[in-house]
């Protein structure tokens, strides 16, 4: 029947080879794709409202975004995102026009244009050893009638001009091993200071003039007791320091070149200052805060460097910096939560008595805690002074308060997207009331009718507007059911600070999202990070009134020995319904493929022990795990070493009374030899594909044994030269090893070396191919290559009578214990493009031709066919493989500008694309994450089992009426005139 | 077929017979005319429609080999439709070869029908049914020789496989890199 099929297939494709991209129209974008732009959790921000007209914030975030947002709505003006290991350090304003950010380690100074964004210059800062990072950019500084900006970065102090980025003088300071913990410009002076320790027990200020960047003045003064790195300047000639034992404060003030101490006993500030006291580095004029493990401390620092405390605060607050009110008045604002509700107040420096703004604000408990405060001051038309609060909350979102509203709010908790996966919609329900449904049907005529003039060409341009609007804005995309076509789905996203979202597949909006309690910080666990997030519960069969479930998976800090901790949420309600904090550590999740009786799918967990550990933890789940015990492997890879090792269960944990957790014993190991080579990538089967079939029929009707087993792993290594930078190894000691590994006997099916190639190295694995990416050093180009395994044990099946009658075992179980043998297939291209993810399409049944989705370095999301990574494809292909659909071998890759997923959108800062099935075959669904989200629907060999999306139903109606009434008009005629032939 | 059945009269409605077969002359309300013998005209009659009947059966049987024939016409029609429709896979050919299936087939279903029109007891009308038969079977090879070169029939053993699900396996296994 395949070869009906494929004949059929061929004629469709034979339709469509003029144009083998799936393109789109431009009335065709935003209706089943949608984009949403984020920034991320902002780090800085600087307010730029001085000028009447466009009020705007400069924010710089954690995802490497720089952008300018309306302060009206949170629109984003312009927006650039730095690459992955461009970090921003600094961010300020200069000469009011130019945006000036300090990235990579302070290494890169640029210069944008504050209204539009532009890059106006951008400088290298070298320096010589690692150190703290400074931006200072002078408010009212003016050398020569050229404003400079000091840049501290590398151990070196930089002078950059701001006009041009002219470096205009360094001055290193590593050099005199000088650990520079501040660097001021003091305006009234004219100088430019420089304070630091050496060696811990030394300090020194230096005086530099800014002209030139020579040394004026330098005095230094030891402390024996030590330093700590702690420090903040609370005003232009007092530093606040903690000393190396972190229970002393010490003032350091430094007027007229003399520097004074004094030490001040933590102790008498906080009465019981236990754990580690931190100095907040916030610029709060004449005052500086100290966290401690229960307080929040604000204290004041006199005359004489003498300190007094100001408030000790309990809950917990975040504070901004100071803002200055006038010459002499400077304001601060705090930001406090009490009974789920957020206090802001801004008091004056001088007088903390005085609150120039007390706001109360409801905020939903799902954002969390203040995390930072940033505010701004305008003046009111009373001449008071007013207040707008830039809050980023725990949740990294966004928030803009004035006049105790929340102006705007822009979710950039979406920003950082660790893991995604789906549910399904509740199903629709009967009852819907009948106005509903005639308002609907007399709103489906209209929207037909208009549909229908469009098609006839007779419609206006008001019309061909509401066309569009209608298509856009369609309520049927956004239901909260499910769908016939499984279009309309939950996508959940676990996002990096701990806040899980339901987004619709249908526009986009959120429909609901928690800051799951175990992903937030608590005595139990430090620091908690989401790391996956699996469905759980699955209801259809047995369990169909139960809503859908999720599993979080986390970690209590950074290494993988940590404890772990899981969190099962509502997919339907966004609550959470259980969770385990800490338990076990966790490396792997492995989801099984048994559920229980309700529905919960069978997960083993394994610890960094290689233990596994059964969850649920019902005896239900027992039961059926230990039926298919002798079964179920598991394997890791242990990249930095080299080895990967397979185990299989030995039997209950010996060392605790644990029946949910397995021993391993350990059945084989492949050693790589690790001067020659080293894991650079590995990858799997995605565990929820569908095979449609065994065989590919090739030319000829001729029929090959796709070696179809999930239970493989691809294994990229490189030499250990290789896996640094394209450019740090020669061809000659560069090479790329590929290998194809039985994770159950631990066999190498297949095993390919590329010489002269290294990472990094992308691959995508499915059905009985794998398709990787990396870089030829020879031919200074990326190459994309195909490996398609055969199962030669089961090509003797070709005898049409044996298969006719069923004597054949192609459908019996197999075991990979049986080593069947097998050949792989492997061809190589050029491909123009470096590669951020790579990944495949999934459809229900997959019967679909597949296309790979590549994550471009722009960006973008391009769709290639499978078809072009074929191993077979030759130079000149007979008739019957041109019949097949093989495309002639050229040695690159098309790139086809509209085979383009994203159309004219970017996803910024591309992390990962997730596709999943629709109900429809032809139909799956594309999701792409970064900083930006996109969602759009494909179909790889075009819809061919469903009408179009714009297909007139109007039209076909109004056709069958015409022709059911000429039927009857010519009817009645014919009837008449035979009367009339047999009266004659 | 129209033609044979039209003079034939096999779908007379009604007829009246002006021959009297009778032979006792007191069964008859007229008498015969005077040196009118009965014997001599009823014998030179059986004699005249005994040539009628060989006649009508010759012409049976000829007209019955005549449609026996018909279907090789068809056959060499058929084959140039095919010819020209050439091999691969599009609205004429398939027309063109489902057609070359159903006329034989229809055909085949109708073949009493046929001849019924000839049905005689001295006509041998199987040799022509046999004929008839064996040339719509003929059709029929060769539509469904047409179907093969459109590559629609399961000879291969790829129709037969591709519907099969792949194996289960016996094994599953899970892990890689420790998560990150």
């Amino acid at each position: 029947m395949a070869a009906i099929g494929t004949r059929v297939l061929s004629v469709l494709l034979f339709l469509s080879l003029s144009n083998l991209a799936s393109s789109l129209y431009e009335d065709q974008v935003g209706l089943m794709d949608w984009h949403q732009k984020y920034i991320g959790k902002v780090k800085h921000a600087v307010f730029h409202t001085q000028k009447a007209g466009r009020k705007r914030v400069v924010v710089s975030t954690e995802q490497n975004v720089i952008a300018s947002l309306d302060l009206r709505h949170g629109d984003i003006y312009w927006r650039h995102v730095l690459g992955a290991d461009d970090a921003i350090d600094g961010i300020d304003i200069a000469l009011g026009k130019y945006v000036i950010t300090l990235s990579s380690g302070g290494s890169i100074l640029r210069a944008w244009n504050l209204p539009d964004g532009q890059l106006v210059w951008e400088s290298i800062l070298k320096g010589s050893s690692p150190s703290k990072i400074m931006l200072i950019v002078p408010t009212s500084f003016r050398v020569d009638r050229e404003n400079l900006i000091f840049a501290f970065a590398g151990g070196c102090l930089h002078a950059v001009s701001s006009i041009d980025g002219e470096i205009i003088w360094r001055k290193d300071f590593a050099a005199k091993s000088l650990e520079v913990q501040q660097v001021i410009q003091a305006p009234a002076e004219e100088t430019v200071r420089v304070l630091g320790y050496v060696e811990s027990s030394q300090f020194h200020a230096y005086e530099i003039n800014p002209r030139k960047g020579d040394e004026i003045k330098h005095v230094n003064v030891d402390f024996p007791g030590g330093l700590s790195a702690d420090t903040v300047l609370v005003s232009d000639d007092v530093l606040v320091a903690l000393d190396a034992t972190r229970s002393v404060l010490l003032t350091i003030l430094f007027q007229d070149g003399e520097i004074n101490f004094r030490k001040t006993q933590i102790l008498s500030l906080v009465d019981d200052s236990h754990g580690v006291v931190e100095i907040l580095p916030c610029k709060l004029a004449d005052m500086f805060a100290l966290k401690t493990n229960k307080f929040l401390v604000l204290a004041k620092v006199m005359d004489g460097g003498v300190v007094e405390l100001v408030e000790k605060i309990k809950e917990a607050a975040a504070l901004s910096d100071a803002v200055s009110l006038s010459e002499s008045q400077q304001a601060i604002a705090l930001a406090r939560h009490e009974n789920q509700k957020l206090h802001i107040i801004v008091k004056p420096v001088h007088d903390w008595n005085i609150d120039l703004l007390k706001e109360t604000i409801k905020i939903d408990n799902q954002r969390g805690l203040v995390h930072k405060v940033f505010i701004n001051n305008y003046v009111r038309t009373d001449r008071s002074y007013g207040f707008r609060a830039l809050i980023v909350m725990e949740d990294h979102s966004l928030l803009l308060i004035q006049q105790g509203e929340i102006v705007w709010c822009r979710e950039d908790g979406l920003a950082s997207v660790i893991d995604v996966t789906t549910s399904e919609l509740p199903v629709e329900k009967d009852g819907v009331s009948v106005s509903k449904v005639e308002q609907s049907l007399f709103e489906w005529l209209k929207g037909h009718i208009l549909k229908l003039k469009g098609t006839l060409m007779l419609a206006s341009p008001e019309d061909v507007a509401a066309i569009q609007n209608m298509r856009l804005k369609s309520s049927e995309k956004s239901k909260m059911t499910r769908d016939h076509n499984g279009f309309r789905k939950l996508l959940i996203v676990l996002t990096g600070s701990g806040k899980v979202f339901a987004l619709h597949t249908g526009d986009g909006r959120i429909v609901w999202s928690l800051l799951v309690q175990s992903l937030r910080k608590s005595e139990k666990c430090d620091y908690p990070t989401g790391l996956r997030i699996y469905p759980w519960q699955v209801p259809h069969h047995h369990a169909m009134d139960e809503n859908p479930s999720v599993l979080v998976v986390g970690r209590c800090g950074p290494s993988d020995d940590a404890p772990g901790l899981l969190s099962f949420i509502d997919a339907y309600k966004g609550e959470e319904l259980d969770s385990l904090v800490p338990i076990h550590s966790i490396v792997q999740v492995i989801p099984l493929p048994f559920t229980d009786s309700t529905e919960q799918r069978l997960h083993l967990l394994v610890d960094a022990n290689q233990r596994a550990h059964l969850y649920p933890r019902s005896p239900k789940a027992l039961t059926i795990f230990h039926s298919e015990i002798s079964n179920i492997y598991w394997y890791s890879v242990e990249a930095d070493n080299g080895i990967i090792r397979g185990h299989v269960s030995k039997g209950s944990c010996s060392h605790d009374e644990d029946e949910y957790c397995f021993d391993p014993k350990d059945l084989w190991s492949v050693v790589l030899p690790a001067e020659s080579e080293k894991i650079v990538a590995s990858e799997t089967h995605k565990i929820n594909e569908v095979v449609h079939t065994q065989a590919k029929a090739i030319a000829d009707q001729d029929v090959m044994y796709k070696y179809i087993s999930k239970n493989l792993l691809f294994l990229a290594t490189t030499a250990p030269k290789g896996s640094g930078e394209i450019g740090s190894a020669t061809p000659e000691e560069s090479w790329l090893v590929v290998y194809l590994i039985d994770t159950i006997t631990g066999r190498i099916l297949h095993r390919m070396t590329h010489q002269g190639s290294q990472a990094p190295v992308h691959a995508v694995f499915s059905e009985n191919w794998v398709v990787y990416h990396y870089f030829n050093l020879r031919a200074h180009r990326y190459e994309m290559s195909v490996v398609e395994i055969y199962d030669q044990s089961r090509a003797d099946n070709k005898d049409v009578l044996k298969l006719v009658v069923g004597k054949h075992n192609l459908t019996s179980p197999v075991s990979s214990y049986s080593r069947p043998e097998v050949t792989a297939k492997s061809q190589s291209y050029f491909f123009t493009h470096s590669v951020k993810a790579i990944t495949v399409t999934s459809t229900a049944k997959g019967i679909t031709s597949k296309q790979l989705l590549i994550g471009t370095i722009g960006d973008q999301v391009l769709a290639l066919d499978k078809r072009y990574l074929d191993p077979r494809r030759t130079v000149n292909p007979t008739q019957a493989e041109k019949e097949e659909g093989m495309i002639p071998l050229t040695d690159s890759l098309p790139i086809i500008p509209q085979s383009y997923v994203t159309h004219a959108l970017k996803v910024e800062g591309l992390r990962g694309i997730v596709t999943v099935p629709a109900k429809l075959e032809s139909t799956t669904l594309v999701f792409t994450y970064g900083v930006d989200l996109f969602f759009t629907r494909l179909a790889p060999s075009r819809t061919y089992d469903s009408l179009t999306e714009d297909f007139s139903y109007a039209l076909l109606l109004i056709t069958i009426a015409a022709l059911i009434v000429a039927i009857f008009v010519t009817w009645i005629w014919s009837e008449r005139k035979d009367l009339q032939e047999k009266w004659r | 077929m129209e033609k044979g059945k039209g003079v034939m009269g096999a779908g007379r409605r009604w007829a009246v017979d002006f021959t009297d077969n009778s032979t006792s002359p007191a069964s008859r309300d007229v008498p015969d005319p005077l040196g009118f013998s009965r014997a001599s005209l009823d014998q030179d009659d059986s004699a005249v429609s005994r040539q009628k009947k060989d006649a009508e059966a010759n012409w049976k049987s000829q007209k019955a080999w005549e449609v026996a024939q018909a279907p090789f016409k068809n056959l060499m029609m058929m084959g140039f439709m095919m010819w020209m429709s050439g091999s691969t896979v599009h609205l004429f050919s398939i027309g063109i070869t489902f057609s070359a299936l159903w006329q034989p087939l229809s055909a085949l279903q109708g073949v009493g029908k046929v001849f019924e029109p000839y049905k005689d007891n001295k006509v041998e009308l199987l040799v022509p049914k046999l004929l008839y038969i064996a040339l719509n079977l003929g059709g029929l090879a060769l539509g469904v020789w047409k179907l093969n070169t459109l590559g629609l029939l399961p000879t291969h053993a790829s129709d037969w496989v591709s519907s099969l699900p792949p194996a289960q396996e016996v094994e599953y296994s899970g892990g890689g890199i420790p998560l990150h």
